[in-house]
């Protein structure tokens, strides 16, 4: 998918220059788009070091687990098939926390730990439980209250209010997250309903 | 709602950074050597996303030099003004599931034209699109892959419908928090 869309930009950009006449412009790009995005990347360094380094002092004060114990109530609502004292269920609050707080390098080991506990849970150990389908719903939508790189691009491009875009953002990420709750619900019933039939 | 968010824009960054700082102090962490080792691996992250980085944006810039991405953007237009969005963001909305590196691409591209840099309606909308959702193909794929998972049965489904929403939630949330920008 992705070797595909990267050959259509390329031989898509260097076709269409051909027919609109804009090759220099197009030489040019290709040494400036890659010094752009060594720039970026560096520029990154900066702000994603200041939340890393935060990042960590916040896990090292048990913010994570303390978190933890304020989401059980949401995690036993978002997932009634999974034990509200199992590993698998404390697996889940803890990813859940993670991407809540924004710390992403931590949220996907965390994320796989609890697949890897919902599988011992599952019957059929190659088709997705309720459970497992619930987790990637509400991480591909998770919650953002303060989106780094984001910010950091935005400070790179000169601009002035880098900060809007955390308001925005945590209402986007409710409204998606919210969506992605009630279509996993709603495609859990179909499924079950289709199953029986 | 509208200023207490806006407010809330400004306050939080600071504010987090301040709980953190005393929770780390009530706890007895060592804050600033903790934070010392925590940002090295800042370091790290970022120097691993330089070739991603790069092989997107030279793909990207090639596409927008050659006039290819004005044309694309053309024949989105009515799509878009169906869904009362920008046509500009629509390419933007269209990767971003399938890949970070790409779509961050197209965020600086758009950063970089005249008439929607950051603090734009369309810089701020496709910077809410970009920090609103994550890449669902790739989280799909390592999640299930580590457990050896072959039927995903309806998560795909409900992943890409709610990017769709994440899309839609960052026009709502633009134009809930900052109506001035709409023209």
């Amino acid at each position: 998918m992705i070797d595909f869309i990267w050959l259509l930009l390329f031989l898509g950009g260097i076709a269409t220059a051909m027919l609109t006449g804009h090759m220099a412009q197009v030489s040019e790009a290709i040494l400036n788009g890659a010094k752009n995005g060594v720039d970026l990347a560096l520029a990154l360094i900066a702000v994603m070091a200041l939340w890393m380094g935060l990042m960590q002092v916040a896990q090292n004060a048990g913010l994570v687990q303390w978190l933890s114990k304020l989401l059980r109530p949401v995690g036993k609502w978002l997932y009634p098939s999974v034990p509200a004292d199992s590993k698998a269920m404390g697996a889940i609050l803890a990813n859940m926390s993670a991407n809540l707080l924004g710390i992403g390098n931590a949220a996907t080991p965390l994320g796989l730990a609890a697949m890897k506990e919902l599988q011992t849970l599952n019957p059929n150990k190659r088709r997705a439980s309720d459970a497992m389908c619930t987790l990637l719903a509400v991480n591909t939508a998770s919650i953002t209250v303060i989106p780094t790189t984001v910010i950091a691009v935005r400070l790179q491009y000169g601009s002035h209010h880098p900060t809007d875009v955390v308001g925005t953002t945590i209402v986007a990420t409710l409204l998606a997250t919210g969506v992605a709750v009630i279509l996993d619900r709603v495609f859990r019933r179909w499924s079950r309903r289709r199953e029986r039939v | 709602m509208q200023s207490a968010i806006e407010v809330a824009s400004i306050w939080i960054l600071p504010l987090v950074i301040a709980s953190i700082l005393i929770a780390g102090a009530f706890k007895r962490v060592p804050l600033y050597n903790t934070f010392v080792d925590g940002a090295k691996g800042g370091f790290g992250t970022s120097i691993r996303l330089i070739p991603h980085i790069v092989a997107m944006m030279v793909a990207v810039s090639v596409f927008r030099a050659s006039g290819a991405m004005d044309i694309l953007v053309g024949w989105l237009h009515p799509v878009a003004i169906w869904l009362h969005i920008p046509s500009q963001v629509v390419p933007m909305a269209l990767l971003r599931p399938i890949s970070n590196a790409g779509s961050l691409a197209l965020l600086t591209d758009l950063f970089r034209q005249p008439h929607t840099g950051p603090d734009s309606f369309v810089g701020l909308l496709a910077s809410t699109m970009q920090a609103s959702s994550d890449t669902t193909l790739y989280i799909l794929t390592v999640y299930f892959g580590s457990v050896g998972i072959e039927r995903f049965r309806y998560a795909l489904a409900v992943g890409l419908l709610s990017d769709f929403a994440s899309v839609v939630g960052s026009v709502v949330a633009v134009w809930l928090l900052h109506p001035g920008l709409f023209s």
